[in-house]
C-alpha cells in the first residue's frame, strides 16, 4: 500500500512540473541521453616473438592470420555472434550457427564468452600444426560438449545433428529423419569399446587411431595456410 | 600523457636538481635507458600512401595499435615498413591525433567507416576535440536512429514460427497486413467507425415535416432505425475492444493507453443510456453524454497514418503549444485591462467588464475581427490596433516550429517507409548472391566431376571445362566436399531436389500422377521412406530424370571409385548390384564401399546413356540445359 501512495505521490509531483512547464513555456531541452558507450573491449594480442615461440607458426603467417582477425573483429576479441555470422558465410547451403556454437566453444577454452587472438591462434596451431595426439584431443574436447571429459550419446547426438543442419534441406540422397542417429550408432559401435554407454578419451584415442582413413584424413589441411 | 608534455619531460627533471640539496633521503636510482637507439623515422605505408613519423610520436599512446607492439603484425620486412590496408584519408587525421594530442572529426567523412576505422587503432571516440564533438555525436546519434529503426521494422515483421493465438490475434492488431482475416477485420471495423459518425451527424438534420407537428430531426422521425444502428456499431466496437484487451500483452498497458481510453469513451454513452431511465433531471446529463459519442472519430486514427503523424507532433510539440497559449494569456489579459478602461468612458459600450473584453481581444488577436464589439473611443481604437498588430505576431511564432517538428516527423515516416520497401528489394538481391554462391559450387561440382571424368576416362584433353576457379574458390569447394563426404549426402539445388520427390512419389502412387505434387517436408519424407521399396519399371517421361540422377550416382561412384586401385571393377559392380536397395552409409570413416543403387534397369549403362541425343547428359553438353529440358518433361 504504502510503495501505491508513493507511486501516486510521484505521479502528481511529474504532473504538477508538467503543468508548471506548459504555463511558464520552458521549452524542453533535448533530451540529454546518457549514452552508455560500450565500453570498446580493446585487446592487444601479445607480441609477436612471444606468440611465434608459443605456436608452430612462423611469423609471416601469424601476420597473415593476425590481419584477417584484425579486419572482422577490430576490437581484438570475436564474440560468438561475429563469429556464428563468420561461419555461416562458409555454409550457405544450411545453418550453421548451431555447429558454430560448438566450435565457438570448443575455442574459447577460457569459457569467457569471447575468443582473443592467443586462443584463436593456439587452436589453429594444434589443428593445422600439432601431432596427430593433439589433433584428437582436440576434436574429443570439441565432442565433449559439457567438457566432463566423457562423450555421451546425447553429446554426440548433438553434434552430428549440428552438422546435418550445415547441409541444408536440399540434398542428394534426401536426409531422412532418422539419419543422424543412425550416424551416432555406427560411430558409438566403433568408438566405445567397452560398451557402456560413453566415450573416454583413451577409447577415442585408441579407436580413432586404429583407422586408417580417420589418420590420413587428419593431415588433410595440412597445407591451409 | 599529452603530447606536447612528454616533449618538456627532459627539462622536468633537469630541473628537479633544485630538489637535491633540501631533500631528506637519497634520491632513487635512474632508471636505465636499455635500448638507447636513436630516435628513428617509421614509414607507414597505408594503402599505398606513406606517411612517416618519428617512433617516439607514436608510443605516445601505448594503448592504442600504432603505439603498441600490435603494430609489429603488420610489418612488412621486404620493404621494412608497416603496411595497413585501410583508408589513407581518416588515417591522416589519425597519425595528427598523435602528432598534436586532438582527435578531429571530417565532417565529409561517414559516421560508421570513421568509427570502424577508430576501432581499428584502437583510439577511443571519446577523445575527439571540443571543436569536433559535437557533430560527431549528432551524426552518431543520426545513424543509431536509423539502425534503430531499421531494427525495429525488421523485428515486427520476422515470422516467428510457433505464436501463441494471443500472439498472433496481438500482432493481427496492430499489423493489419499480416493476414487477410486481419485485413479483413480493419476494414470492416473502419466501416463501422464511419458509418457511426455519420449517423451521429444525420441524425441532427432536420428531415421533413411529419403532418401536424412541427419539423423533426431525423433522429427522432426514424428513431427505431437510427437506434438499431447505433447498437450495432456499439456492438462491434465493445466486441473489437474486448478482443484488444484479451489480445494485449500487457492488459494493464494496453487499458492505460490513449486508444483504449478513446475507445471506451466512444462506447460508454450507450451503456450509460440503456441504464438510465428517461428521467427529466439526467436526461440534461445524457444529452451532454452523447457528445462524446464524437470521439469515435479519433478511432479512425488507427486506421489513418496521417492523423497518428498529427497527434504524435502535437504531443512532442507540447511545450511549444504550453508557450503559446502563455503568451497568448498574458496578452489577452494585458490588453484586455488596457481596452477595459479605455473603453469605459464611452456610453453604451459593449466592454462591461474585464472578462467580456477577453472576447474582443481574443477575436483581435486572432485576426478573426467578428466585429460584434468595436472599440469607439480613440484610445480604444489605438489600443485595438495595437492588440491586432502583437497577435499576429505572438502567433506567428511558435507556430513554425510546430510546423517544422510535423514536418521532420513526417519525412522520417516517409523514410521509415521507403527504406523498408528498398530493403525487400535489398535483401532479395543479396538472396540471390548467397544462392549465386551455393550455385557455383553446385556448378563447379558438375564440372569439377566431369573433369574428373575426363582424366579417369583416359582422355589427354587440355581443355578443362570453365575457367579454373580461384585457389579460395577451390579451397572453399572442398571444404564443402569434406561436409558432403562427412554426412555422405550431396548437395543439389532445388529443381533436381523437387523432381527427386516428384518422380519419387510419381513413382509410388502412379494412379495420381498430378503435377502439383510439390516437395513438401511431409512428403519428403514419404517419398525418402519408400525408396527402397521401388520395383515398378518406369514410364519413359521419367527416364530422362532419372537418368540425370543416375548420372549423379555415377558421377558420385566415380569419386569413390577413384580411391580404389582400378575402375573397372566399380563399373562392373555398378551393373552387379543394380538391383540392391538403398543402404544408407553411415560410416564417415570408410569411403570406399558405398553402394547406390541405379533405379533405372540394368540395361541403361553408363555407354548406353549416351546414346539418345537430346536428353543425355553426354560429358561435354551443358547440365542447366538439361534440367531444364527434364523439368519441361515431368511437368506434363
Amino acid at each position: 500500500m504504502s510503495s501505491c501512495s508513493r507511486r501516486c505521490k510521484l505521479g502528481f509531483v511529474k504532473f504538477a512540473q508538467t503543468i508548471f512547464k506548459l504555463i511558464t513555456g520552458t521549452l524542453s531541452k533535448d533530451k540529454i541521453e546518457d549514452e552508455l558507450e560500450m565500453t570498446m573491449v580493446c585487446h592487444r594480442p601479445e607480441g609477436l616473438e612471444q606468440l611465434e615461440a608459443q605456436t608452430n607458426f612462423t611469423k609471416r603467417e601469424l601476420q597473415v592470420l593476425y590481419r584477417g582477425f584484425k579486419n572482422e573483429c577490430p576490437s581484438g576479441v570475436v564474440n560468438e555472434e561475429t563469429f556464428k555470422q563468420i561461419y555461416a558465410q562458409f555454409f550457405p547451403h544450411g545453418d550453421a550457427s548451431t555447429y558454430a556454437h560448438y566450435l565457438f566453444n570448443a575455442f574459447d577454452t577460457t569459457q569467457t564468452g569471447s575468443v582473443k587472438f592467443e586462443d584463436f591462434v593456439t587452436a589453429l596451431s594444434i589443428l593445422l600444426r600439432g601431432t596427430v595426439h593433439e589433433k584428437l584431443r582436440w576434436t574429443f574436447n570439441l565432442y565433449d560438449i559439457n567438457k566432463d571429459g566423457y562423450i555421451n550419446k546425447e553429446e554426440m547426438m548433438d553434434i552430428v545433428k549440428a552438422i546435418y543442419d550445415m547441409m541444408g534441406k536440399y540434398t542428394y540422397p534426401v536426409l531422412k529423419e532418422d539419419t543422424p542417429r543412425q550416424h551416432v550408432d555406427v560411430f558409438f559401435q566403433k568408438m566405445d569399446k567397452n560398451k557402456d554407454g560413453i566415450v573416454t578419451l583413451d577409447e577415442f584415442l585408441e579407436s580413432c587411431q586404429e583407422d586408417d582413413n580417420i589418420m590420413r584424413s587428419l593431415q588433410l589441411f595440412q597445407n591451409v595456410i | 600523457m599529452a603530447a606536447g608534455v612528454a616533449a618538456w619531460l627532459p627539462f622536468a627533471r633537469a630541473a628537479a636538481i633544485g630538489w637535491m640539496p633540501v631533500a631528506n633521503c637519497p634520491m632513487p636510482l635512474a632508471p636505465a635507458d636499455k635500448n638507447k637507439r636513436q630516435d628513428e623515422l617509421i614509414v607507414l605505408n597505408v594503402s599505398g600512401r606513406r606517411f612517416q613519423t618519428w617512433r617516439t610520436t607514436l608510443e605516445r599512446y601505448p594503448d592504442t595499435l600504432l603505439g603498441s607492439t600490435e603494430k609489429e603484425f603488420f610489418f612488412n620486412e621486404d620493404t621494412k615498413e608497416y603496411f595497413f590496408d585501410r583508408d589513407p584519408e581518416v588515417f591522416r587525421c589519425v597519425l595528427n591525433f598523435y602528432r598534436t594530442g586532438k582527435l578531429h572529426y571530417p565532417r565529409y567523412e561517414c559516421i560508421s567507416a570513421y568509427d570502424d576505422e577508430l576501432a581499428f587503432y584502437g583510439i577511443l571516440p571519446e577523445i575527439i576535440g571540443d571543436c569536433c564533438y559535437e557533430e560527431y555525436k549528432d551524426r552518431k546519434r543520426e545513424n543509431a536512429e536509423r539502425l534503430m529503426d531499421d531494427n525495429d521494422s525488421e523485428n515486427n515483421q520476422e515470422s516467428m514460427p510457433s505464436l501463441s493465438f494471443r500472439q498472433t490475434m496481438w500482432r493481427a492488431f496492430e499489423n493489419p497486413h499480416t493476414s487477410t482475416l486481419a485485413l479483413v477485420f480493419y476494414y470492416v471495423t473502419g466501416f463501422f467507425i464511419a458509418v457511426s459518425v455519420i449517423t451521429n451527424v444525420v441524425e441532427t438534420v432536420p428531415c421533413g415535416t411529419v403532418p401536424g407537428s412541427k419539423e423533426l430531426p431525423c433522429g427522432e422521425r426514424y428513431s427505431v432505425a437510427f437506434f438499431c444502428l447505433d447498437t450495432a456499431c456499439v456492438m462491434i466496437f465493445t466486441v473489437e475492444y474486448l478482443l484488444r484487451l484479451f489480445a494485449a500483452p500487457s492488459r494493464y498497458r494496453f487499458i492505460r493507453s490513449v486508444m483504449s481510453i478513446i475507445d471506451v469513451v466512444a462506447i460508454m454513452p450507450y451503456y450509460i443510456g440503456l441504464v438510465m431511465t428517461n428521467n427529466e433531471d439526467v436526461s440534461g446529463a445524457f444529452v451532454t453524454l452523447r457528445v462524446f459519442r464524437v470521439f469515435r472519430i479519433f478511432k479512425f486514427s488507427r486506421h489513418s497514418q496521417g492523423l497518428r503523424i498529427l497527434g504524435y507532433t502535437l504531443k512532442s510539440c507540447a511545450s511549444e503549444l504550453g508557450f503559446l497559449l502563455f503568451s497568448l494569456t498574458m496578452a489577452i489579459i494585458i490588453f484586455a485591462t488596457v481596452m477595459f478602461y479605455a473603453e469605459k468612458g464611452s456610453s453604451a459600450s459593449k466592454f462591461t467588464s474585464i472578462p467580456a473584453s477577453f472576447w474582443y481581444t481574443i477575436v483581435t488577436m486572432t485576426t478573426l475581427g467578428y466585429g460584434d464589439m468595436v472599440p469607439k473611443t480613440i484610445a480604444g481604437k489605438i489600443f485595438g490596433s495595437i492588440c491586432s498588430l502583437s497577435g499576429v505576431l505572438v502567433i506567428a511564432l511558435p507556430v513554425p516550429v510546430i510546423v517544422s517538428n510535423f514536418s521532420r516527423i513526417y519525412h522520417q515516416n516517409q523514410r521509415a517507409d521507403k527504406r523498408r520497401a528498398q530493403k525487400k528489394a535489398r535483401l532479395a538481391r543479396i538472396r540471390v548472391a548467397k544462392t549465386g554462391s551455393s550455385n557455383a559450387y553446385l556448378h563447379s561440382k558438375r564440372n569439377g566431376l566431369l573433369n574428373e571424368a575426363l582424366e579417369l576416362t583416359g582422355t589427354s584433353e587440355e581443355e578443362h571445362l570453365g575457367k579454373t576457379a580461384s585457389l579460395i574458390e577451390s579451397q572453399h569447394h572442398h571444404l564443402l566436399h569434406c561436409l558432403e563426404k562427412t554426412t555422405n549426402h550431396e548437395f543439389i539445388d532445388e529443381q533436381m531436389f523437387e523432381q527427386n520427390c516428384m518422380e519419387s512419389s510419381m513413382q509410388n502412387y502412379p494412379s495420381t500422377r498430378s503435377p502439383s505434387l510439390s516437395s513438401h517436408s511431409g512428403l519428403t519424407t514419404t517419398c525418402c521412406s519408400r525408396r527402397s521399396k521401388k520395383t515398378t519399371h518406369l514410364p519413359n517421361s521419367n527416364l530422362p530424370a532419372t537418368r540425370l540422377r543416375s548420372m549423379q550416382e555415377l558421377s558420385t561412384i566415380h569419386i569413390q571409385g577413384s580411391e580404389q586401385p582400378s575402375l573397372t571393377t566399380s563399373r562392373s559392380s555398378l551393373n552387379l548390384k543394380a538391383d540392391d536397395g538403398l543402404r544408407p552409409n553411415c560410416r564417415t570413416s570408410q569411403i570406399t564401399t558405398a553402394i547406390i543403387s541405379i533405379p533405372t534397369p540394368p540395361a541403361l549403362t553408363p555407354e548406353g546413356e549416351s546414346r539418345p541425343p537430346p536428353a543425355s547428359p553426354g560429358p561435354n553438353t551443358n547440365i542447366p540445359s538439361v534440367a531444364s529440358n527434364v523439368v519441361k518433361v515431368s511437368a506434363l
